[in-house]
């Protein structure tokens, strides 16, 4: 069996082909160092994320229900790295159970059926498929020892519970752990579940500004030199707002925010100009630099 | 048969767990289709299969028994015997030409009167979508 | 020819809302049998009762056939009338047209005939009601309590008074329960440990009550008036006779754990009496964590034992003891508050429950009443109490109201500013629920005289900022967010049912709830009855209360076993299992499916063709039979039947109801 690579189906969604490129990047970095084959969902679809199932309800089913369908002929568990494709997704799946009226007009509408949704990971899930822990423990080349990164999680990965079904929604510790694997020391903070302000950094930058600053403040104060996270939307509005948010709470922060990824990508030895951690606006290699990391 | 063209079901219901289950559905006033006659028998050990058979002879477009949660029968051990009796019941009733939906079998306690307000809606609505039932010959 | 009198209640409109009662009237006065209708506005008001009586007298009624409620609620009632008239009680019969069918359904057009249907059943099979004659039993003097909180302690001291013995159970090493936790009780702030530590030593003392702490419920067979209740003893590792409650074992014993009793908020010892008030004052050994069960050696508690009391080699006993009422008062758990991941419970150190606060405030607790925090054993300058942590909430916890936080938490808060006299208290509740007398009055003098801060909005989060706790919250009166900050936080946690509620009820065949809780009888007019006779309820294993309620229903529950053990004797039900000999065949399957078995072999003579010859045949004992019907499924000749539910009554009413005089009522 060793010699056979693991397959996932891969939903990048819109992000990951456009502002989050570098996402993208270290994700298939670290699937690349782990044996693992990404099998990109043949003519994907938007996920329906912030416009659509805002606004209306067979949309909001009907755009991540065909991605699950597009999806279902390779058989394979479909990662999305997106934290909200994954929650349209699995919001998705779980109406298919308790909304047979929806799939029924879905199934008009598109002249197929709906199979049975495949396993739907997201990236922290992913990260510990035993295929891919096993890779980290074994390929560790350059563990990530005395940094100090508070993993934030956001929203959408872990609510609601009752559709992701993944880790504690209130107090999660499956990114504390990813990071303690590749030696990083996780730092516990209050914020971890906080909303960053999501898609409102378009129409009210002010409360944007205010939520994801605080978000940060409290990463900083607890002692982080870094933020991880799992969500593009999550990444623009505490790397990005970062500078705003300072001046408006008059203390200065400079905490780089890396995903996840890019920081196990790191661990494992690929080179930090690979992985396009220039896209990020706060400085994220000065710190690396720093720790002799980069 | 009865000129009337709503489906009859008949309902064997335990005294102690069930028929109490409904009289709480009562008490909570949760309405539910007319279709239903309860007949109190003390456990739903008690529901002898010809009962049921006696039923479907007579015209009867569903039976329905219902008892205690296994565990928790008030004389210990007659739900166990219900179940599987009425469970071979169900397969020779099948035999006979009464389709499965006719009849059920549930567990509901005194306190669940919105599960037995469910189970009649249910069961009503998988009756009606029968139609009139194949009256059994006969045989007895 | 069999006289028949059909009575239709109304029940004002609950019944005469949504029924026709005056055509179902006029079809019943076709039905075959029936020479009488009536129909009253309130049957089992003193006037409807009367009147069934006059017409069983005018019409010579021989079945009567009342259409009301359920005969759940007034069976009894009926048949007792029907009785005060000279006809036997069981040639009543019942049709449930409210719950069954004038509550559930709103249509009138077709609700009517439905409860004419119901109505021709009852009569199909009253016309088959044979007369039966309740036998006696004699009634065992004795009375179990299981659980001994402050709801056994009560039953158990006023069934004792009343001259009857009691058995008082107790699984803890001692008596008192959860009372004997608190320190003090609303809304009159007296001292839990004084009202209560009197009567533990009451309860104790009490000639007629045999305390078996230690011990747990194991089986119970038998029925009302004839209880055999098996009970385990737990090995104390203490012999309890020669123990003199010294207590040099506990002080040299090497090992510490945290205290049950004290919520962890303080140490015991391997060898351990929960507190000082124990009753019994004598140890037990926990041999989880007893270093000679764990290693072999220390044996240190007996080398010390004057008494020579202690026993490594105890082993759990077995006793069987014959009782004729049962009260089961066993209290309730508490929700677990680690499941709101959001209040860092376990996290913080100061974030603790109430039941942790209580010993902290208690004079006989770890901190000898002064309130500290558990970090770093300061006294805080700020306290939060935050209510329903698990009740209310459908998503993590429970939907029910837990009835007694609100009253307990506005008393820590008033017990916290009495202490710290420049602290604040805040109570972050949803609503202040106060149902009890001078209960509204507390809360005012809380809020009013203590300055106690009532905040409305359940917190979404708390978290720790540079040293403090900081509670995130919408105040819904204000209609904004807060961030309030403090030294302390105090979760009110849910009631919840003991979480091995379900195996005490299979054990005694009672009913429960989907939370676990023991279900009464009837909810407004049998709170303290169970289903099955001779067992009764007290206290929060029936649902949420306080103290004062408690209290209130264990008494309740006293008066009923008082009042069934001050007969000798006493009426059983008539509708069990009897035997046809002439259809036996003697082949016994009904034997083992019996659950009571009531079911013996015995030999009849009998004259075939003038041949005197013997043979087996079935015999129910009808003091075992409990009518439950499985013998008469397992009979293949048909020769079991229970009387009052016999083979020929229940196929009556399958018959009746869609048989070929079905009348077209519908079609009218």
């Amino acid at each position: 069996m060793s010699g056979q690579s693991v397959r996932y189906s891969y939903y990048p969604g819109c992000s990951l082909h456009s502002t989050a490129r570098e996402y993208n990047v270290s994700v298939r970095a670290v699937a690349q160092a782990a044996g693992v084959e990404l099998v990109e969902v043949p003519d994907w679809n938007c996920c329906g994320a912030t416009s659509a199932h805002a606004t209306d309800p067979f949309l909001a089913f009907a755009l991540p229900a065909r991605v699950l369908l597009q999806a279902e002929e390779s058989g394979l568990d479909i990662l999305a790295p997106c934290a909200a494709c994954y929650g349209r997704l699995m919001t998705a799946k779980e109406e298919a159970h308790r909304r047979p009226d929806l799939v029924a007009r879905f199934e008009k509408a598109i002249g197929r059926k709906l199979g049975p949704a495949p396993r739907i990971l997201n990236v922290l899930e992913f990260l510990a498929e035993p295929k891919v822990t096993e890779t980290i423990a074994a390929g560790l080349k350059r563990p990530l020892t005395d940094l100090k990164v508070a993993p934030y999680y956001g929203c959408l990965l872990v609510r609601p519970s009752k559709v992701t079904h993944f880790d504690d929604a209130e107090r999660p510790t499956s990114m504390d752990k990813i990071l303690a694997s590749v030696g990083a020391t996780p730092v516990d903070f209050p914020g971890k579940t906080e909303c960053c302000g999501a898609s409102l950094g378009i129409s009210r930058v002010d409360l944007v500004v205010e939520l994801s600053g605080r978000i940060v403040q409290q990463a900083k104060h607890a002692g982080a030199e870094a933020i991880a996270v799992a969500c593009p939307l999550c990444q623009t509005n505490l790397d990005g707002r970062q500078g705003t948010a300072a001046a408006k709470l008059g203390e200065a922060f400079g905490l780089p925010i890396y995903y996840i990824t890019e920081l196990v990508a790191l661990a494992l030895g690929v080179a930090p100009g690979r992985l396009g951690l220039g896209k990020h606006l706060t400085n994220s290699l000065a710190l690396l630099r720093q720790k002799k990391l980069a | 048969m009865a000129t009337s063209q709503e489906p009859v079901i008949v309902g064997f219901l335990c005294n102690w767990c069930s028929y109490a289950g409904a009289d709480s559905a009562g008490t909570g006033r949760m309405v539910q289709p007319t279709n239903v006659r309860i007949i109190r028998v003390p456990c739903s050990g008690r529901v002898n299969p010809r009962f049921i058979l006696r039923a479907f002879q007579r015209g009867a477009d569903g039976v329905l028994v219902s008892g205690c949660h296994p565990n928790d029968c008030h004389y210990s051990t007659g739900n166990f015997f219900a179940r599987r009796r009425l469970l071979l019941l169900k397969r020779y009733l099948e035999y006979l030409g009464i389709e499965p939906a006719r009849f059920e079998t549930h567990w509901v306690s005194a306190s669940e009167g919105q599960k037995w307000a469910e189970v009649v809606r249910s069961m009503a609505e998988r009756v009606k979508a029968l139609g009139p039932s194949p009256k059994l010959p006969s045989l007895l | 020819m069999k006289r028949v009198g059909v009575f239709l209640c109304w029940c004002g409109s609950n019944i005469a809302g949504t029924v026709d009662v005056g055509k179902v009237a006029e079809q019943a006065r076709r039905l075959p049998g029936v020479v009488h209708v009536e129909e009253n506005k309130y049957t089992c008001s003193e006037p409807g009762q009367a009147a069934i009586v006059k017409a069983i007298k005018d019409q010579r009624l021989d079945r009567v056939v009342v259409a009301s409620c359920s005969p759940r609620l007034h069976e009894a009632t009926f048949r007792r009338t029907v009785e005060s008239a000279g006809l036997n009680p069981y040639f009543f019969e019942m049709a449930n047209v409210r719950e069954h069918c004038s509550w559930i359904h709103t249509d009138k057009e077709t609700a009517t005939p439905k409860a004419f249907d119901l109505v021709r059943m009852a009569v199909a099979k009253a016309l088959r009601n044979e007369a039966l004659t309740r036998g006696s039993i004699t009634i065992e003097k004795r009375a179990l309590v299981i659980g001994a909180g402050i709801a056994g302690i009560q039953a158990a001291l006023d069934i004792a008074d009343a001259g009857h013995e009691v058995i008082l159970l107790e699984r803890e090493p001692t008596i008192g329960g959860r009372m004997a936790q608190l320190d003090k009780t609303f809304p009159t702030l007296d001292c839990s440990q004084c009202i209560l530590t009197p009567k533990m030593v009451d309860a104790a003392k009490h000639p007629n009550i045999t305390l078996y702490t230690w011990s747990e419920l194991e089986k119970v067979a038998g029925y009302i008036g004839n209880f055999t209740v098996t009970i385990r003893r737990k090995a104390r590792g203490v012999d309890e006779t020669l123990c003199t409650g010294c207590g040099v074992c506990q002080s040299k014993c090497p090992v510490k754990v945290p205290s049950e009793f004290d919520e962890g908020m303080g140490m015991r010892k391997a060898i351990y009496s929960p507190f000082p008030q124990a009753v019994p004052n004598r140890p037990v050994m926990d041999r989880a964590n007893c270093t000679f069960f764990k290693t072999g050696k220390c044996k240190i508690c007996e080398r010390f034992c004057e008494a020579k009391a202690i026993r490594f080699d105890q082993e759990d006993s077995l006793i069987e003891v014959k009782v004729g009422a049962i009260v089961t008062a066993t209290g309730f758990d508490l929700f677990k508050v680690e499941k709101y991941g959001e209040y860092g419970y376990g996290l913080y150190p100061d974030v603790i429950n109430s039941l942790q606060f209580e010993r902290l405030v208690n004079a006989s607790g770890p901190t000898d009443g002064k309130i500290k925090k558990p970090s770093d054993h300061e006294i805080p300058k700020s306290v939060a109490f935050v209510l329903c942590v698990g009740s209310r909430d459908e998503q993590k916890g429970t939907t029910y109201c837990s009835r007694a936080c609100c009253m307990y938490s506005i008393k820590h808060a008033i017990q916290f500013r009495d202490k710290v006299k420049d602290g604040r208290a805040y109570v972050f509740y949803m609503d202040i629920r106060t149902p009890g007398k001078s209960y509204e009055e507390f809360y005012k003098r809380a809020a009013v005289d203590y300055g106690v801060e009532f905040i409305r909005g359940r917190p979404s989060k708390i978290f720790s900022r540079n040293g403090k706790l900081v509670l995130k919250a919408e105040d819904t009166l204000l209609g904004r967010p807060i961030e309030v900050e403090v030294e302390m936080v105090v979760l009110a946690p849910a009631m919840l049912a003991r979480n091995d509620a379900a195996k005490i009820a299979q054990t005694m065949s009672i009913s429960y709830d989907g939370y676990g809780f023991l279900n009464e009888a009837h909810p407004k007019l049998r709170p303290v009855e169970t289903n099955t006779a001779g067992i009764f309820l007290a206290g929060v294993c029936q649902g949420p209360k306080d103290i004062p309620d408690t209290v209130a229903q264990a008494s309740a529950a006293a008066s009923k076993v008082i009042g069934l053990l001050s007969h000798e004797q006493m009426a059983t039900e008539p509708m069990i299992a009897r035997v046809s000999e002439a259809l036996c065949s003697g082949c016994l399957w009904c034997k083992p499916i019996c659950p009571y078995q009531a079911i013996e072999a015995k030999t009849i003579t009998e004259k075939i063709q003038g041949k005197v010859v013997s043979r087996e045949v079935a015999a129910v004992n009808s003091g075992l039979c409990q009518g439950c019907g499985a013998c008469t499924v397992a009979c293949r000749d048909g020769a079991m039947n229970i009387s009052g539910f016999t083979n020929d009554q229940l196929l009556a009413e399958v018959d009746e109801l869609l048989g070929a005089s079905r009348p077209a009522c519908a079609a009218e």
